[in-house]
């Protein structure tokens, strides 16, 4: 078990290093788009010593590399800044409201927590769809239940998102309105209403990430099919779904995991659409907002938080993938 | 009629390739009573695995019985439903496989895919057939019989596994097992005791069995009859007895003749002259663990010089110091008299041209994208300069030389050729280097024994025309009979014996040469009989050598 701990630390390293890799293109990135906050908050009129002053008050003016390294610096201190459209209040009001200043992260928190949710509700349904149905198209591989399978989830994956939102509107509130079709959630509501209405969306993000969870499932399962040790299951006399879960499945783990977690990944960072169709109040619609406004310490942390959710998720796949091979879990 | 257990009448089996169905076996008829255990030997190609499962009523993909009835106990299995036939096989008809390292499932422990069986067949309760299980371990005679099961299959080593694989087959004591090729996979030594645990165990609980296998001697100790398959026909089939001493077909007769070939002694090494190549006092190591120690052995010119051990005894390692693939640790390796640079990265084209190898797996060390004269060609460009036109004719020469015919050869990939083909090609893409020296790796090792022999007769006038050295890896006693002018035995990383060839097999000999040598199976059928009545069971196989 040391060599586990050994690897996991090992890649957790790793996970941090490529971080700061992503940090440093990230801000590179945002610094590159163009215009900036105080040109668009400012609008057409703006007079250049208007623009200047709150550039100078924003650091706007300050080298890359300083304004990197300030900003570094303080995420690693826990602290992503404050908004530019909170600042702003401030010094132009000339009325600070004492301490209670917002932060970056008192602006994304509630927001994160409310994809993790959705992405929670998604994974919650996906993730058994997706691997039941890949046990059972492998055990019926090539019947008519298969290819009606492969069909369908295909077609879902290769449809555009908003295009599977609205077709579920259109079925499941519109002609049939079994759910709200605007999941605008807040902090306060009851468990079973928020789920009610994130159900819409969380069904859109299913169809969107099963088909290649199923694929996977499937082809890993079938890839081991020919191997001796399947041969020697049936000839056991085991039943095929026996020989599928019990001898097949745990060794098609690995691949299996991996894809999960790329989409457990795709279900907090991709969601930006769907939230968008649903009005749904997750971290994807406060990304698109502070990139409209240019607002750069948030859209800097949305980026880094989408990064470390890629990273962490391909850690955890990396280390299960190990722990689910016997050879590592149990050495000679 | 009643007495007998599996009949099967007029089988025929087609596979398929190139969407048409070819046949595979054209008609086999097989009895076999209670109790009585039928060996079916042939080359690979022969059908007998086939027909090994097509007795459990099973076909692999892309394979189906055309025609025939296989009937276990009065149920025609062919035409019996997925459920009646689930029903027999693991209860009353079982399988032993070939490789149990890669028969037994990586992702459980062994004593839960021994229970599997009974439990999934309602036959005994998880506890009971636990038990059970231990019990047929210690008559398998497995250390720790209590303990072993609850290792997961990469923790046992590959005699063992065999045997927990033969207990699993017994765990609800079927009427018939297939043992297909079960010992091939394994050192002599621990053949023999596999081979003396599968006989015994079958022995008691009076179980029928089909032996598969092409090793000749391994079935005369395991069989009442024996069925000899050829291209999917049979031969004949007859008692053992009947069938060692008097085969009446040809290509039996050819079969049992194999083992003759053995080249004339050639005489005495000149001490003076310089040998080509001189291991001298080589210790090597596997990043930290040293896996060679103190080895040093010399090749003389025009000599076949046979490197003999068990898995692990270092016989690979030495020949990978030699050509600098690992560069030894202590110790140095000499060409002609002079100290070549460790690593093969150190050394200029002539001197890796003088040392070239040929590989056991002849399938996996052919590029199956290069055409055979693309193979070939290679080397020839690469040391020799040559291009086009000479190269060709060059590749052409090599062709003729290993005895296939360049013009039909030439543009063909590596898989439009037998297995015999592509060893040849291995020697050509070797002599292509024009090389003083070759390390032959178990070459013959995956091929059946009529072809192996093709392959011996091929490397040794080889030898004779062009004055080349061999270094020459086996475990294989028979093969070190027919071809080798000096022995070297090792074991665990170090040499226990050399000398001439004659005086290795002349006693007497270091221990573990000797146990080596008993432990090679003979055609005698009353062979493995005698050893243990004269050895005792535990002076056999890995216990024996554990001894040492």
């Amino acid at each position: 078990m040391a060599g586990l701990l050994g690897i996991i630390l090992q890649r957790l390293l790793l996970g941090i290093a490529t971080l700061f890799a992503v940090s440093i293109i990230i801000f590179v990135a945002v610094n590159a788009l163009p215009g900036d906050f105080a040109q668009s908050i400012l609008g057409q009129g703006a007079t250049p010593e208007a623009v200047e002053a709150i550039r100078n008050q924003l650091g706007l003016n300050e080298s890359p590399p300083t304004r990197y390294f300030k900003w570094l610096l303080g995420a690693v201190q826990g602290d992503l800044g404050i908004p530019m459209s909170q600042a702003l209040f401030q010094s132009f009001t000339g009325s600070s409201t004492g301490g209670d200043v917002v932060t970056v992260f008192d602006q994304i928190i509630p927001r994160l927590k409310n994809t993790m949710f959705l992405a929670g509700v998604s994974a919650a349904i996906s993730v058994p769809l997706a691997v039941t149905l890949g046990i059972l198209t492998a055990l019926y591989r090539n019947t008519a239940f298969d290819k009606a399978m492969n069909v369908s989830t295909l077609s879902a994956i290769s449809s555009p998102e908003f295009f599977l939102a609205y077709i579920l509107i259109l079925f499941l509130a519109v002609l049939n309105p079994v759910f709200p079709s605007l999941s605008n959630i807040f902090p306060g509501m009851e468990f079973s209403d928020r789920l009610n209405k994130t159900m819409l969306p969380a069904l859109t993000l299913t169809l969107a990430v099963t088909a290649q969870m199923m694929r996977m499932t499937r082809a890993a399962i079938i890839n081991l099919l020919a191997s001796p040790y399947i041969e020697m299951a049936r000839l056991k006399g085991l039943s095929p779904m026996r020989v599928i879960v019990k001898h097949a499945l745990p060794n098609a783990l690995a691949p299996i995991i991996t894809v999960v977690a790329l989409n457990l990944a795709y279900l907090v960072t991709g969601v930006v659409v769907v939230e968008v169709v649903f009005v749904y109040p997750g971290i994807g619609q406060l990304f698109v907002d502070s990139v409209k406004i240019r607002d750069i310490p948030v859209v800097q942390a949305c980026c880094l938080i989408f990064a470390a959710v890629y990273i962490l998720l391909n850690l955890t796949a990396d280390v299960l993938s190990i722990i689910s091979n016997p050879r590592l879990r149990h050495p000679k | 009629m009643s007495d007998l257990l599996l009949k099967i009448r007029g089988l025929k089996i087609e596979g398929r390739s190139d969407e048409t169905w070819n046949p595979i076996i054209n008609g086999i008829d097989v009895d076999l009573k209670k109790g009585e255990v039928l060996g079916m030997i042939g080359e690979s190609g022969a059908g007998k695995s086939t027909v090994g499962l097509a007795a459990m009523g099973y076909t692999r993909d892309g394979v189906r019985i055309s025609e025939g009835s296989v009937e276990f106990d009065g149920v025609d299995l062919v035409k019996a439903s997925a459920a009646v036939k689930r029903a027999l096989l693991g209860k009353r008809i079982a399988y032993v496989a070939q490789s149990a390292a890669a028969s037994f499932n990586p992702a459980h422990k062994l004593i839960d895919q021994h229970t599997e069986g009974p439990v999934q067949h309602g036959v005994s309760s998880r506890g009971e057939s636990e038990l059970d299980g231990i019990e047929l371990y210690r008559r398998l005679r497995l250390p720790n019989p209590e303990e072993i099961g609850f290792r997961y299959p990469h923790q046992v080593s590959g005699g063992q596994l065999q045997r927990a694989m033969t207990a699993m087959a017994m765990a609800c004591r079927p009427d018939l097992i297939i043992f297909d090729e079960p010992t091939t996979a394994l050192d002599v030594t621990t053949q023999i005791e596999v081979l003396a645990s599968i006989r015994d165990i079958v022995e008691q609980f009076d179980t029928a069995a089909i032996y598969i296998t092409h090793d000749l001697a391994v079935v005369a100790q395991m069989a009442d009859k024996i069925k000899v398959l050829l291209k999917g026909d049979e031969v004949e089939e007859a008692d053992t007895r009947t069938m060692l001493t008097a085969p009446t077909e040809d290509y039996t007769k050819s079969l049992w003749a194999v083992r003759s070939f053995e080249r004339p002694a050639k005489p005495a090494i000149n001490v003076n002259a310089t040998p080509v190549v001189s291991v001298r006092n080589v210790t090597a190591a596997y990043g930290t663990v040293d896996v060679l120690h103190d080895v040093s052995f010399d090749i003389h010119a025009g000599r076949t010089v046979a490197v003999v051990g068990e898995s692990g005894s270092g016989k690979s390692t030495a020949a990978r110091c030699i050509t600098g693939l690992l560069p030894p640790r202590i110790g140095h390796i000499e060409f002609d008299g002079q100290q070549l640079p460790l690593s093969y990265k150190q050394r200029d084209k002539s001197q890796l041209r003088q040392a070239q190898m040929i590989y056991q797996m002849a399938d996996t060390a052919l590029n199956p994208r290069k055409s055979i004269g693309e193979t070939i060609g290679r080397p020839v460009e690469f040391y020799m300069g040559l291009k086009g036109r000479e190269k060709r004719k060059r590749v052409e020469e090599l062709l003729a030389e290993i005895e296939l015919e360049p013009t039909e050869y030439f543009n063909r990939l590596p898989s439009e050729l037998s297995g015999g083909q592509k060893q040849r090609i291995g020697i050509a893409r070797a002599l292509a280097a024009e090389p003083q020296f070759i390390i032959c790796d178990e070459v013959t090792s995956a091929l059946d024994q009529l072809v192996a022999e093709g392959i011996l007769r091929l490397l040794a006038k080889l030898q004779d025309e062009l004055g080349l050295s061999y270094m020459f890896i086996t475990h294989d006693l028979a093969t070190v009979r027919s071809i080798a002018d000096e022995v070297v035995v090792m074991k665990d990383g170090e040499v226990v014996e050399q000398g001439p060839k004659k005086e290795m097999f002349k006693p007497p000999h270091h221990a573990y040469t000797d146990l080596l040598l008993s432990s090679v199976p003979e055609m005698d059928p009353d062979w493995l009989t005698n050893l243990l009545q004269e050895r005792g069971v535990d002076n056999i196989g890995d216990a024996a050598v554990d001894k040492m």
